[in-house]
């Protein structure tokens, strides 16, 4: 028979099509043989009687021929599954419990699952992604950039990559149009593509004679900016068009799906154009720290051979490549795969937010067990009956492991759509640095995954309660209703709702920590007065602003324009911006006992530490007397100060300030410390000089804006852009945002954990709730008799209540108890989110132990006082 | 019901394809058949006919259809499927090779076994 026709045995006619003919033929075989007997001269009587027995129990041959069709396993599956069926609609409330319970389990981990899946488990979508490697040089053993002549050295020194290839941000403002437009984009040396083993679509990748210096001005764009900007024309490839000023020629366009995991953002790309030749002038840019490095390993060549290769050709300088004393490698090069450094920052968060995800699905389906044990105890006359009409064991567990794989189907259905809203959820709340964004979605992957989750938890919850209900002495099922072996089944529902509220507790103290953290973080002092702070970035465009004083008149014109604003107190112009994730770009301050250090270097109009509000310690803030011509003024953080001078007066000595081979500048003022990158900063990350833009020595593409107002920040953000752009009307602007938007922003990464647990420790918390709740009230059933015979013998109301809420609370001190152990070690996990707060705060431990209390006293509560409610009389005539 | 046989494990199979491959005949004629062939000697268990029969038709190996029999009864006739005579006639000379080789060590004087 074949499959086919296999499957149509299972449709219901033809399978009583089937039965009907099966006992024809036995009945036919009886009659023949019976008449044969007679006719040997038998009685009639007789002659049946013999040949039934001839051929032996009719019901036990019809059996095994239907075993022998083959389709026995699909019919029973059918048999079960309908009865399956049948038994869950006449339990909507509990089955609506179960699925929506088992809902939340499923969608909140297949949500987490499809965010999570493209950027720490799937290959980048690259071909044999697993061979791009990422190249860093060493500064006190962390990742540092390289330059350019490192670059150049490793691409003709090593044989283990088929392309390497350096890149930076490049952040173009195209001119020409109706409104002038900044870009985020990449500078790339001509391999890029190449490593990354994606063409363009249309034109052709950049070539070795397209990156030299003084090469031709061309650019590649990305697919979404062809559509958008140029109306996905046909004949885009030849077109030129205005990039700062300059005519660039379009060569190519990247294809739609090109996913650009180096820099998501980016739109378009142009070759960077260093000058290979300029290699002893150490003043250049070729010699800056400011280049990420990719290479394509070779086929066949590992990981480790190319580690090896590289780090010795780091070790072993040769005379045509000339080394920086800053770039001479002296600690070898940092190789490690693409997706790994990709992935670096956001992994603990990520692992983290997994963990809590298994720990809500596991809660959730502990509870769901729990539902199905309570459910199992009532049903334990039935299953009694169909063991005494011949069910068998394994057929009573199948029975009931179909009812909970249904359930768990339900649950899975109705978990896709809390999926869907969760990776709505997750890619809004998604904080800025999480790379491919992009690719999360609810894809043949996530529904793999969901239905092995959805599996896997109807077998896992179905199990306890089958093995249960399939158990021991079912006769005495009948007779005694559930009463006899209700004990071992109360222990296992105890156990589970222990489970249940210890990993409750885990779920918990994690997200206090995490909120107790950000707490901490955010009452960090940032240096300066975030309040009323409006900020925007304002880059110079076109080759007007190539003269400094072009510049310098355009900043102040502006300022002016700006302070004219009703409602402005105060603003000044900054080429580094705190908290903003301006690049993270330190120069060297360089003293004259010639000691160096890396500090961040702001150059701001005079006002800016007034506007900000950032305190001056010592000396004198600059102003508008700090021009061209006059001596050469440096304000220094105190951090620096500090480690310079060891306490001693800073004011008057001198300083060089981005390099030793620049101007002195003299120490004027010292001014408080400012968190730059983060709030989490350790002290020595505040190193800090300010100058005046008049005084320096070389010019920064773009300036942000900062503005303190007197009222509502963000209301003012269009007047001020007005105002900017009443001065000159081509001035890109962009990033406008309040300082308290930036500072939510730069610890975007915490929040995001924080929400995420936050909601995960709400649900397991409800769970926990439900399940004391459903254990208590299903014990208060099955003692109403014992509750009315203390009731009878004089317990009072409150003896009852008592009685029943010691219970609970007995359960929820074990649970919590485990619980505490087990968050002492789990928090571990989550360590590196944390900040100002032990993983073992008190404070923390202790608000969740009175929460958890607290609600579960309620879920107590209720079926306390039912069971304090119960009349004697009623319950004893019951029995 | 007489589940002990003396027939060796897949013997019933063989048996039913050979009688079967006489012509289409129904159920009953078959247990009557075996019985009256192997003289009482084997005992065919009754119980196991029909399932053995059922299992047959399910491989391929027999077919079935409906037809009367010359008392005018509807009964179900089986017949030999093109598949069935194959693995009757490999079965058939696997068999005889078996009872060969039994023979033989049977047969076997004590001196050969030395």
């Amino acid at each position: 028979m074949t499959w086919w026709q296999r499957a149509r045995a299972l449709a219901p006619r033809r399978r009583s099509k089937l039965e009907e003919q099966l006992e024809k033929e036995l009945r036919f075989h009886l009659d023949q043989h019976a008449a044969d007997l007679i006719a040997q001269g038998h009685a009639p009587e007789e002659a049946r009687r013999q040949a039934k027995l001839d051929l032996g129990g009719a019901e036990q041959v019809k059996e095994r021929c239907r075993d022998a069709r083959g389709t026995r396993w699909l019919e029973d599956l059918w048999q079960d599954f309908r009865y399956a069926a049948r038994t869950l609609r006449q339990q909507p409330g509990s089955t609506a419990v179960s699925a929506l319970t088992l809902a939340l389990g499923i969608g909140a981990s297949t949500a987490i699952f499809s965010a999570v899946n493209p950027i720490l488990f799937e290959p980048l979508p690259y071909p044999d992604a697993g061979r791009i490697m990422m190249i860093w040089d060493t500064f006190e053993g962390a990742r540092n950039d390289l330059t350019f002549h490192t670059y150049r050295e490793l691409a003709a020194r090593s044989s283990s990559f088929d392309a390497l290839a350096v890149m930076e941000a490049w952040q173009p403002t195209m001119s020409g149009t109706a409104q002038p437009e900044r870009f985020d984009g990449q500078s790339v040396s001509a391999g890029y593509f190449r490593a990354l083993a994606v063409a363009p679509a249309r034109g052709r990748d950049f070539l070795p004679a397209d990156d030299r210096f003084r090469g031709p001005h061309v650019t590649i764009l990305s697919d979404a900016l062809w559509r958008r900007r140029f109306g996905g024309d046909n004949a885009i490839v030849g077109r030129q068009i205005t990039l700062d000023g300059d005519l660039y020629t379009v060569i190519g366009v990247m294809p739609r799906g090109f996913d650009n995991v180096l820099a998501p953002s980016a739109e378009l790309w142009a070759p960077m154009q260093y000058d290979a030749g300029n290699v002893t002038n150490y003043e250049s840019a070729e010699w800056g720290h400011h280049l990420h490095m990719i290479g394509r390993l070779r086929p066949g060549v590992g990981i480790e051979q190319a580690r090896r290769e590289l780090n010795t050709i780091a070790a072993s300088p040769v005379p045509e490549f000339p080394r920086a004393h800053w770039a001479a490698l002296p600690h070898g090069l940092i190789v490690n795969s693409l997706q790994g450094e990709i992935t670096r920052g956001v992994r603990p968060v990520l692992l983290a937010v997994i963990g809590a995800v298994m720990l809500v699905l596991l809660i959730a389906s502990v509870n769901v067990t729990n539902l199905l044990l309570a459910r199992g105890a009532q049903r334990r006359g039935e299953f009694s009956m169909r063991a005494a009409l011949g069910a068998a064991r394994p057929r009573l567990i199948r029975q009931l492991l179909t009812e909970s794989l249904l359930l768990a189907v339900l649950g899975g259905a109705f978990g896709m759509i809390v999926a869907r809203l969760g990776v709505d959820g997750l890619v809004a709340l998604s904080p800025a640095g999480l790379p491919r964004v992009g690719a999360i979605a609810v894809n043949g992957a996530v529904f793999a995954f969901a239905f092995g989750v959805t599996a896997l938890v109807g077998m896992a919850v179905g199990l306890i309660p089958a093995l249960y209900a399939s158990r021991g002495d079912l006769a005495a099922g009948i007779q005694q209703g559930s009463r006899r072996t209700a004990g071992g089944r109360q222990l296992t529902r105890r156990t589970l709702v222990v489970s249940e509220v210890a990993l409750a507790i885990v779920l918990l103290v994690s997200a206090g920590l995490l909120y107790r953290s950000l707490e901490r973080l955010f009452a960090v002092p940032p240096g300066f007065d975030a309040a009323h702070l409006l900020t925007m970035q304002v880059q110079y465009n076109g080759h007007r602003y190539d003269a400094d004083s072009a510049r310098h008149r355009f900043l102040a014109q502006a300022l002016e324009a700006v302070r004219h604003v009703p409602g402005v107190a105060s603003a000044a112009f900054t080429s580094l911006l705190p908290l903003s994730g301006d690049p993270n770009s330190t120069y060297g301050a360089d003293f004259e006992d010639g000691r160096s250090y890396d500090a961040f270097r702001y150059v701001m109009t005079p006002g800016y530490c007034q506007a900000m509000g950032i305190a001056l310690r010592r000396g004198r803030l600059l102003d508008e007397h700090d021009v061209a011509g006059s001596p050469q003024a440096v304000l220094i953080s105190e951090s620096l100060a500090r480690s310079q001078f060891h306490g001693q007066d800073p004011v008057g000595r001198r300083m060089h300030v981005g390099g030793a081979n620049g101007p002195w500048y003299t120490i004027v003022g010292m001014v408080g410390d400012v968190k730059q990158l983060s709030l989490a900063d350790a002290g020595s990350q505040a190193d800090a000089v300010y100058i005046t833009p008049a005084q320096s020595w070389f010019a920064d593409d773009a300036m942000s804006l900062v503005v303190r107002t007197r009222d509502d920040a963000a209301a003012l953000a269009p007047a001020v852009r007005k105002a900017i752009w009443a001065v000159d009307k081509d001035q890109p602007i962009v990033r406008v945002a309040t300082m308290d938007a930036l500072l939510a922003a730069s610890e975007a990464q915490r929040r995001f954990a924080m929400i995420v647990f936050e909601a995960f420790a709400l649900v397991a918390l409800v769970l926990a709730a439900t399940g004391i709740y459903g254990v208590l009230s299903g014990n208060v059933s099955g003692r109403m008799r014992e509750i009315g015979v203390r009731a009878a013998l004089g317990a009072s109301r409150a003896d009852i209540l008592a009685l029943v809420v010691r219970q609970g609370m007995t359960l929820t001190a074990l649970g919590v108890a485990i619980g505490l152990i087990g968050a002492a070690v789990a928090t571990q996990a989550i360590v590196s989110l944390l900040f100002g707060v032990s993983r073992l705060d008190p404070l923390t431990y202790l608000g969740v132990i009175a929460l958890l209390a607290g609600v579960s006293a309620i879920a107590c509560w209720v079926p306390a006082w039912r069971a304090a409610r119960v009349d004697p009389a009623i319950t004893l005539r019951a029995e | 019901m007489t589940e002990k046989s003396d027939l060796p494990q897949g013997t019933l199979d063989l048996l039913i394809l050979k009688v079967v491959a006489l012509g289409p005949v129904h159920g009953y004629a078959i247990a009557q058949r075996l019985q009256q062939v192997s003289r009482d000697v084997v005992q065919v268990p009754q119980g196991s006919l029909y399932p053995a029969l059922h299992r047959l038709e399910n491989r391929g190996l027999l077919a079935a259809d409906w037809r009367d029999t010359e008392t005018g009864r509807e009964a179900k006739f089986y017949r030999l499927t093109r598949k069935g005579r194959t693995q009757l006639e490999s079965e058939a000379a696997s068999w005889e090779r078996l009872t060969e080789a039994v023979g033989l060590i049977l047969g076997m004087s004590e001196g050969v076994a030395q």
